[in-house]
């Protein structure tokens, strides 16, 4: 179970990681966030996200029409 | 991981030009770069408090619309016709909403937000006789020492 979850369905890019960064910052350091989106585009991105800066990736998971990923907060 | 930095050259103001700027600069600050923007000629209205895009069909035969399940252009002698490029621009912005695409005041905001740097261009403030009084607040006046200064401490320049 993650610590926080953010709907991010139905938004398109660049939303669902601007919404998850702010998300990201009111969070501890080490506690997850699970982002679901309808975003194809959000695979890749999240993935380029978390290499960037360091969070890490824990999740990344497809169930239907919508994308599920799993956030920690390491950067 | 130390910050980088990138710097982006605002030049055009229509709807569909407001975003690529404006995504990437949101973007590349939620990813922890310090990121600057100067806005000169036609991409200084993108900092007026009253944000009205409107885009053309005129000039531009890639922007075909999807219709009834195929794509279709606009012949430039439509644009003449008063109404059309208000509707068109209507049009991008319900298809847009539709998609869940952000507004461009949405993005700005975002960017304002995450401490992006807005430099708005002193000569064309002048030359189109703009005030800063027109402007959201918190932007700066600069020149093209000032965007140059920006750019060589910048990884990545875009001119968009």
């Amino acid at each position: 179970m993650a610590d926080q979850t953010l709907d991010a369905k139905g938004l398109n890019c660049p939303l669902p990681i601007l919404k998850a960064k702010k998300a990201l910052k009111a969070m501890p350091a080490g506690a997850t966030l699970e982002i679901l989106a309808t975003d194809p585009g959000s695979v890749k991105d999240f993935e380029a996200f978390c290499r960037t800066t360091g969070n890490e990736l824990v999740e990344s998971s497809t169930e239907g029409d919508i994308f599920r990923f799993v956030l920690k907060n390491t950067a | 991981m130390a910050a980088q930095n990138m710097s982006i050259i605002v030049t055009k103001g229509q709807l569909d030009w407001a975003y690529p700027p404006f995504i990437l600069s949101t973007t590349a600050a939620a990813m922890g770069l310090e990121v600057t923007m100067f806005f000169t000629f036609y991409g200084l209205p993108l900092l007026l408090k009253d944000l009205k895009l409107k885009m053309s069909p005129l000039g531009n035969p890639a922007m075909k619309m999807p219709m009834g399940g195929g794509h279709m252009g606009m012949p430039n002698i439509a644009s003449m016709i008063p109404g059309v490029d208000a509707g068109a621009s209507a049009m991008m912005k319900n298809m847009m909403k539709k998609k869940g695409v952000a507004t461009v005041e949405e993005l700005r905001d975002l960017a304002v937000e995450s401490d992006v740097r807005l430099i708005a261009c002193q000569m064309t403030m002048d030359l189109f006789e703009y005030s800063l009084d027109d402007m959201i607040p918190g932007i700066e006046l600069g020149g093209a020492a000032t965007y140059i200064e920006v750019a060589t401490q910048s990884e990545i320049n875009l001119f968009i």
